[in-house]
């Protein structure tokens, strides 16, 4: 996955590597500006089963502050967020495995460096006995339980630099 | 041979009851084939029918379409042209609350038994922090008795299918105040055939998908309020259940 450009973000974002779950880096440009989750709507995307984008909704595209294009073929984790632990992901893909849906409360990152919280539900696609995708849909959060996230979440980063 | 036996998800709108039994001799005409038209009060005592497999053909309600296709093999025919299933969340036009964050537990709500609709309004509240278990629910039977609940101020906020709540009378609506509508899109009625019926799915849905331009299919279209039929892919749908999945 590319490295975000100086030229995609907002004003004062401060750069720091995330590393994924297969050792691969990115350098990303993050800023302390929280854009609202749209009321009324829904956040949509699904993934073939091995978590590339294959389909956005509107609103999905939209709150990424990337194009339709620029998203469909990357992996979902484009909008992953340094303030995420990856113990949440682990979660999340365990819980998929097991059949289950994962729901959790994610800070996801934007193109140009803002980002916006989530309430993320995500359930396997299964067509005759095959899991041959997942669905994603966000909605908006509770400010009360994202307050309590950002909480856990540091406590859960710090763990896992320890 | 018993007739094939067609029915609607009971939260179409009264006025097109007449449309339905149109359509339902339209149809018969086209395929040839008898159909009986089987309309039900409520959508427990529909389910009771669909479990007993009674029927054949059903313009289903997004919220049953799940057991319909997963649990009974029912077939994904066509939904109708724009017209998504959304939600208005409405409260007393005197009231103080301007939006869902101000909403507070003890919150009293009226609403239907409209099964995607009630899904839908809770996923609404749900970020105020609100769930079934510290709000009082008022089920009544229509949406102008949650309409009366809310102008009466038996109730704080009311649940209400988009369409429904837009063809109320306009004193109605002058007592009220629209909070907040969904504009989730994608989830939507969906006509839907069950496994007696397979062999005349194909023929069902090339008439569906032409009837504005077919006889007396615009005519018959306009009865029932609809502006015509999109073909619905069978993944069409279950994107659809998978959605509504996410949401319970």
């Amino acid at each position: 996955m590319q490295d975000m450009h100086l030229d995609d973000v907002v004003p004062g974002c401060v750069s720091q590597t995330l590393t994924y779950y297969d050792g691969t880096e990115r350098q990303v440009l993050v800023s302390d500006r929280e854009v609202p989750f749209p009321e009324g709507k829904l956040i949509v995307s699904r993934t073939d089963p091995q978590g590339i984008l294959t389909h956005g909704n509107q609103s999905f595209v939209e709150m990424s502050g990337f194009s339709e294009a620029e998203l469909i073929g990357q992996p979902h984790q484009i909008l992953r967020h340094p303030d995420m632990p990856k113990a949440a992901f682990k979660d999340l893909w365990d819980t998929l495995a097991r059949g289950e849906k994962w729901t959790g409360y994610v800070k996801n990152l934007r193109k140009d460096g803002a980002y916006y919280w989530v309430l993320a539900t995500v359930v396997a696609n299964v067509r005759d006995g095959q899991v041959v995708g997942y669905t994603s849909v966000r909605r908006k959060p509770s400010r009360q339980r994202i307050d309590e996230c950002i909480e856990q979440y540091r406590q859960m980063i710090a763990q896992e630099s320890a | 041979m018993k007739p094939y036996t067609l029915t609607v998800s009971p939260d179409f709108m009264p006025d097109y009851i007449a449309g339905w039994y149109i359509f339902n001799t339209w149809l018969q005409k086209q395929l040839g084939e008898a159909i009986h038209v089987e309309l039900y009060n409520d959508f427990a005592s529909q389910r009771e029918a669909i479990l007993r497999d009674e029927i054949d053909l059903i313009y289903a309600n997004p919220f049953d379409a799940a057991m319909l296709v997963r649990e009974k093999g029912f077939t994904a025919i066509a939904a109708p042209l724009n017209k998504p299933d959304e939600v208005v969340l409405a409260v007393p036009k005197q009231s103080a609350v301007q939006s869902i964050d101000e909403l507070a537990a003890g919150l009293r709500i009226s609403r239907t038994d409209d099964p995607d609709v009630n899904l839908i309004g809770m996923m609404m509240i749900e970020s105020a922090n609100l769930t079934s278990s510290n709000t009082d629910v008022q089920l009544v039977d229509n949406y102008v008795l949650v309409a009366k609940a809310l102008f009466q101020e038996k109730a704080d906020v009311g649940f209400f299918l988009k369409e429904a709540y837009h063809n109320l009378s306009d004193f109605v609506k002058g007592q009220l105040r629209v909070l907040l509508t969904s504009e989730i899109h994608v989830v939507t009625h969906v006509l839907l055939a069950g496994p007696r019926f397979k062999d005349h799915h194909d023929r069902l849905q090339d008439l569906l998908v032409t009837m504005t331009e077919l006889e007396k299919g615009a005519g018959v279209l306009q009865s029932m309020g609809l502006d015509g039929w999109k073909q619905q892919t069978q993944e069409d749908t279950e994107f659809m259940i998978d959605l509504m999945d996410t949401l319970q």
